[in-house]
């Protein structure tokens, strides 16, 4: 008999660094990190779950998924692995974090293809330091009584874990492919890898003004010459020049006519509208 | 016509109501929403409404859709005003008809809750003391969550 593989995106951190859910960031194609690592991680397994702390269940970016609660007391992703261990004990589990901006199909396909399900886990050689990558691996079921154990002594390294089991170690096909993306530098770097057109350093932007934000800049619109990168710089820089009293935070922002996410990238010639509270009816 | 528009002239409510007029619909709900001559302690004498027309278009009818699949109605349409009011004007209208009353009622009541704060529309407020001020964005903003001067 098979061993059915089921994969499971970690959506359970609380992003401190990032200051902003990462599960939440669009780095390409106005799709959220999360949605972009189950639909990567879809092909290889017989069904993607999400791995979420209770209070997560009904959050916008997760609540469409399938979803696992996290249900075993320990800290960080390892609660997350045990938990989906404990729903489907006989599966393998293809552990995903969802923080990874630049994995790739090569790098899937490659443990798709090289998995041993003999072996306790397949995992990659991080391209950093040697140690086996533990939030990009297969980890078999026969590891399912050692991590409770692991857990039940008080720790919560799954690098570590790996370590100590006979994990089968692959050199990955591209070494960035799970850089992971932690802090607001991160978020940058990888944005404008990920982006060239941000690498430009000055765009044309159209921006319509409406209601109060229209009589301060005492104006319906213009095209801005900016360095801005994201809606979010463009109106801080704007609000210097025209003494808007609104900040960002009160508003929201649209992007060629729909609602866009603040750190959308703006490429030139995009219409942008910055909507300060509404009041209709 | 679409589902919702924008009227920069007074809403025609007896061609809306007949418009929804449906044989197979027992139940007709409608909601207006009207200029009221005061809100937060002040005497209000007109307003004024300007929208993101191209967006609130297209949320309007969002909105509407989501009505219709969440209460199960076919029949459901939305009129907002833009530009200058006078007292006692027409400033929004909403209006369901449906096989039985209580999806109508429903269904109205989720389409004016959701045009209200969801669609690009902004609403100045001329005050009797010749002030004037944009609703939710100046000296109240603290109260953004609950205003209700007209509807």
């Amino acid at each position: 008999m098979t061993t059915p593989l089921l994969g499971l995106v970690l959506a359970g951190g609380r992003s401190t660094r990032m200051q902003r859910d990462k599960a939440a960031i669009e780095y390409r194609d106005g799709q959220t990190q999360l949605a972009a690592a189950v639909e990567a991680l879809r092909p290889h397994v017989t069904k993607v779950f999400v791995s979420v702390r209770e209070d997560q269940r009904t959050e916008p970016t997760r609540r469409h998924f399938d979803q696992i609660v996290d249900q075993v007391a320990a800290s960080g992703p390892i609660a997350g692995i045990a938990s989906a261990q404990a729903v489907a004990p006989n599966a393998a589990w293809w552990i995903l974090a969802c923080d990874l901006p630049f994995l790739d199909h090569a790098t899937l396909a490659n443990l798709a293809a090289r998995r041993d399900p003999d072996r306790d886990a397949t995992a990659y050689r991080s391209s950093h330091d040697g140690l086996p990558e533990p939030l990009c691996a297969v980890y078999e079921p026969r590891t399912r009584d050692a991590l409770a154990a692991y857990i039940a002594a008080g720790r919560h390294c799954p690098r570590k874990f790996l370590l100590r089991a006979n994990t089968l170690l692959l050199d990955p096909p591209n070494p960035r492919a799970l850089d992971n993306a932690n802090t607001t530098d991160d978020y940058w770097q990888a944005m404008s890898t990920l982006n060239p057109q941000l690498a430009v350093s000055q765009r044309e932007i159209r921006v319509q003004y409406f209601a109060i934000l229209r009589e301060q800049a005492g104006r319906r619109e213009e095209v801005i010459t900016t360095q801005a990168r994201t809606p979010r710089e463009l109106y801080d820089e704007l609000r210097g020049s025209h003494s808007f009293t609104l900040t960002a935070d009160s508003l929201r922002v649209a992007i060629n006519g729909d609602f866009a996410d603040w750190s959308r990238p703006l490429s030139t010639n995009d219409a942008v509208v910055f909507i300060p509270p509404v009041a209709g009816g | 016509m679409t589902a919702f528009s924008f009227s920069a002239e007074p809403i025609n409510i007896a061609s809306l109501n007949a418009s929804l007029r449906d044989v197979t619909c027992g139940g007709f709900v409608s909601f207006e929403g009207w200029v009221r001559d005061h809100n937060e302690g002040q005497r209000v004498t007109a307003l004024e409404y300007e929208a993101f027309e191209a967006l609130a278009l297209a949320e309007g009818q969002r909105v509407i859709a989501e009505a219709q699949q969440r209460f199960g109605v076919e029949n459901a349409r939305c009129v907002h005003r833009v530009g200058a009011l006078g007292l006692e004007e027409v400033a929004v209208w909403v209006g369901v008809s449906a096989p039985h009353r209580d999806e109508a009622f429903r269904a109205c009541r989720y389409i004016i809750d959701e045009v209200k704060h969801r669609l690009p529309i902004w609403k100045k407020e001329h005050y009797a003391n010749g002030d004037s001020g944009w609703v939710n964005c100046e000296r109240c903003a603290v109260h953004a969550h609950d205003h209700a001067s007209v509807a």
